[in-house]
């Protein structure tokens, strides 16, 4: 009797719960089916969940999956997101022209254009036949509403603001008027062109003109694309789908890999690298990221350029190579990508050297031989630049400079670092989001909001001011190449390393290249024979 | 019934001191949700159109007060990083994987735990009993982290009947989901069940020291019959209370062991809503945790005079 009682309670607590779990499943599959019928954006992730069990078994060998530690952020290519969604959109849209792998750009959704000899007007034909993922084709119309609608939501700071007039010429030519001449306009116009006719759906319902289209946005698990037949470049031999699975634990997206659920992993570190057996083929390559300990200049004793060279020669860059990524990144002296050779200024190398005694001196000369305080500010989910900090800390001791660490959160650096300047010093490292080499070099020109270091030195802003109207090839190297040239001298902050990057791939498949922008190339990618 | 409507209050009462709790402690962290959505080069005007978008730009109280009216309608608004999902779109998408692996792990709790502990009670102080002990010892002192990668590596990687992160949702294969969940429910129980057996032994432990056990021998019970008959119905009381905390845990999403399985529960939702500052979907995401919590206290008062008719709910 009592016996039966304590099974009682046992059971009815399991029925309960049991019951919650089935009134949700229930619940939530009725909820799914009745929206399906309202909006036809849902009805497209709907059918192609069905196609997706439907393909199910024979889409195990021809599904080329790739870990992604992050999620894609928006699915609208005009809105500001990170390295990785725009690594993924890179296949599912392209703009007038588009990257290439040596960080130049060729045509795309123009087939060829002009521009002219002040740069101030470029002129674009559209691609023949081209046509949009859902197989409408595209028109000058389109380029025209794709180009103003990323302006609008940039703002005026943004870099299509520079453009006066858009003018359509025939109904295959689009002219592009510059308020100001700007000889590098063209690689902010690999900004996707997006269909008029989706104005309202633009971020649920993804159309561009990629070879690779959405097939099914499953927030917070994947996003599966498969390949556009009807794609303008009819020769490419690649996958016909791929996944962007995210796996926010690295440990976790590592088993994946070893255990064959994904067939690419990036950022790897060394150790794991050696524990991968025969299947995998390992990429080396940077990160395309200017990594360092980043000075504001106007925190007292970094305002003085003594110090802030001081600090540069008491970092030991290759200890932190060697710790962190076992010496396979490319040590830097000024914010330039060495893999992007044409716009690199390679004579910065070299120019500090590890040397705790010619630290010290440039201390005791600017007055700060009895060190001083710093802290550095570093986001706490980015274990790299923790520990960098970590060694920091470690080298400045050395040269009597007392460093305090403070660990905030991402949205806190994003909010009171950058975008507030309310800070002493930070590590953290700025990839390249325009291959327009003048963006990368705005962040130094005192007047840009960007400025986060304070940096403000005269000679660069006017140098800065010529880049752009500067036409001339050569002359735009010059100017470049004394930009960085200054930086190092002023040792405007401490520039590390473009740190390693550490690709596996699973050798069932081949062809995987790096670009100078965050791209993973599908197109690129194909079954090892 | 008077019960009832007292604890509905208890509820309402609860769950609008933690909202309004939520709504104030994001407003003192430093952090951005526009900026934290638009990233590092977003321009000014960028930012300022998303924060006027998401109302941002107003007090604290205004929010709270325009928030607090819309969630009565049911409305709890738009998610800031997935901008085209709705709060309540996203919560019905990850609760039932969150709810399903919480029940097999309860499940599998409480058919695991409370014979263990019984056993390691009726022989205490025998082989058997130290050997459950020592089992226990060593599971509770196992991070859940490492378990879940131990647990992957021996049945992903050397026996290679689990694919490690081939989770598929339950709309598209229930009984797929079902089998891939068997592992994570299984490192989410292990721990617990340790916990659970523990408590059970010195519970059934010092319910036999007392006088209504010697009076129950007296009458010429055999041990079982005093252990199931008599003690066990005693001495599940506090082990209710233990276990109901454990369920409301790991109801509200098993954070650690959802990252290393690449499930996409409440855990994760919570821990990424957080970090990009996604206000409604926290908002949401912490009533769901308060309501669970006290409602499972109300069935565990229910539980309460099930097991033992002296306690009477006034």
């Amino acid at each position: 009797m009592k016996k039966k009682s304590v099974t009682k309670i046992l059971l009815s607590v399991m029925v309960l719960l049991v019951s919650v779990a089935f009134c949700a499943c229930g619940s939530n599959k009725s909820t799914e089916s009745s929206e399906t019928g309202n909006s036809s954006s849902e009805k497209t992730t709907e059918s192609a969940a069905d196609d997706t069990q439907a393909d199910a078994a024979n889409s195990d060998t021809s599904c080329f999956t790739v870990g992604m530690s992050q999620e894609i952020s928006s699915l609208d290519p005009h809105e500001d997101t990170d390295a990785g969604t725009r690594s993924v959109l890179f296949n599912v849209f392209e703009g007038l022209v588009k990257p290439t792998t040596d960080g130049d750009v060729t045509p795309a959704v123009a087939s060829d254009y002009t521009i002219s000899d002040d740069a101030k007007t470029y002129t674009f034909t559209l691609r023949d036949g081209i046509t949009f993922q859902d197989g409408n084709p595209v028109t000058v119309e389109d380029i025209k509403y794709s180009l103003e609608r990323s302006a609008e939501m940039d703002g005026e700071s943004s870099a299509l603001s520079a453009i006066s007039a858009i003018n359509i010429v025939d109904d295959k030519t689009i002219e592009l008027t510059l308020s100001e001449a700007n000889s590098e306009f063209i690689y902010n116009l690999t900004i996707a062109i997006l269909e008029q006719a989706n104005d309202a759906n633009q971020a649920t319902n993804p159309i561009g003109t990629g070879p690779f289209k959405v097939k099914r946005f499953a927030e917070g698990q994947y996003l599966e694309l498969e390949k556009y037949d009807g794609y303008w470049n009819q020769d490419l031999d690649c996958v016909t789908s791929a996944k962007f699975k995210f796996i926010a634990d690295a440990e976790a997206a590592f088993l994946e890999l070893q255990g064959g659920t994904i067939d690419m992993l990036t950022g790897l570190t060394n150790d794991k690298v050696q524990a991968l057996n025969s299947d995998y083929n390992v990429v080396e390559s940077t990160m395309m990221l200017i990594h360092g300990l980043f000075l504001n200049n106007s925190y007292e004793p970094l305002q003085d350029v003594r110090v802030r060279q001081a600090l540069n020669y008491a970092i030991d860059r290759d200890a932190i190579n060697e710790f962190l990524f076992n010496g396979k990144s490319k040590i830097i002296q000024t914010h330039g990508y060495p893999m992007i050779t044409a716009w690199y200024n390679a004579d910065t190398e070299g120019t500090y050297t590890y040397d705790v005694e010619k630290a010290k001196e440039l201390l005791t000369e600017a007055g700060y031989g009895d060190g001083f305080d710093l802290e550095i500010t570093v986001p706490s989910n980015y274990s790299q630049h923790v520990q960098t900090a970590e060694i920091i800390a470690e080298q400045l001791a050395a040269v009597g400079v007392n460093v305090t660490i403070n660990q905030v959160e991402w949205s806190a650096w994003l909010s009171d670092v950058y975008q507030g300047r309310d800070y002493q010093s930070t590590v953290i490292g700025f990839d390249i989001s325009s291959q327009a080499p003048s963006t990368w070099y705005k962040r130094y020109y005192t007047e840009s909001s960007n400025d986060f270091t304070n940096f403000s030195n005269t000679e660069y802003d006017e140098l800065y001011g010529q880049a752009l109207a500067t036409v001339d090839k050569d002359q735009k190297h010059e100017i470049y190449n004394k930009l960085q040239q200054i930086l190092t001298d002023e040792a405007a902050s401490v520039f590390i390393e473009d740190p390693a990057n550490l690709i596996a791939l699973n050798k069932k498949y081949t062809g995987y290249q790096t670009y100078a922008v965050s791209a993973i190339d599908l197109s690129l990618i194909k079954l090892a024979q | 019934m008077k019960y009832f409507i007292k604890k509905i209050i208890t509820l309402i009462i609860t769950l609008l001191f933690i909202s309004l709790l939520t709504f104030t402690a994001f407003s003192v962290i430093p952090g951005d949700a526009a900026i934290s959505k638009l990233g590092v080069d977003a321009s000014p005007e960028a930012i300022a159109r998303v924060r006027a978008e998401y109302e941002l730009d107003q007090p604290v109280m205004t929010r709270y007060v325009h928030w607090l009216e819309k969630a009565l309608h049911g409305d709890f608004g738009r998610s800031y990083k997935y901008d085209t999902m709705t709060v309540t779109q996203l919560l019905k998408s990850r609760l039932p994987v969150t709810i399903l692996l919480a029940v097999m792990s309860f499940v599998i709790i409480v058919v695991i735990a409370l014979p263990l502990g019984m056993l390691s009670a009726r022989f205490a102080g025998k082989w058997l009993d130290v050997l459950i002990n020592q089992l226990t010892q060593i599971t509770m002192a196992i991070p859940s982290f490492f378990l879940g990668i131990i647990l992957t590596v021996i049945f992903g990687l050397v026996l290679k009947v689990f694919q490690p992160g081939g989770y598929v949702s339950m709309q598209e294969d229930l009984k797929g989901c079902l089998e891939y969940l068997i592992l994570p429910a299984v490192a989410v129980a292990l721990p617990k069940i340790a916990m659970v057996v523990k408590y059970l032994r010195n519970s059934v432990l010092s319910e036999m020291k007392k006088d209504y056990v010697r009076t129950a021998y007296s009458k010429g019970n055999s041990v079982n019959q005093v252990l199931y008959g008599h003690v066990l119905r005693n001495a599940l009381i506090p082990v209710i209370t233990f276990v109901a905390m454990v369920a409301a845990e790991i109801l509200a999403g098993s954070l650690v062991i959802e990252q290393v399985f690449s499930i996409p529960g409440m855990g994760r939702l919570m821990i990424t809503s957080i970090s990009t500052r996604d206000y409604p979907v926290v908002q949401a995401a912490v009533l769901y945790i308060t309501s669970i919590v006290v409602i499972i206290n109300f069935l565990v008062d229910i539980l309460y005079q099930l097991a033992d008719p002296r306690v009477r709910t006034a």
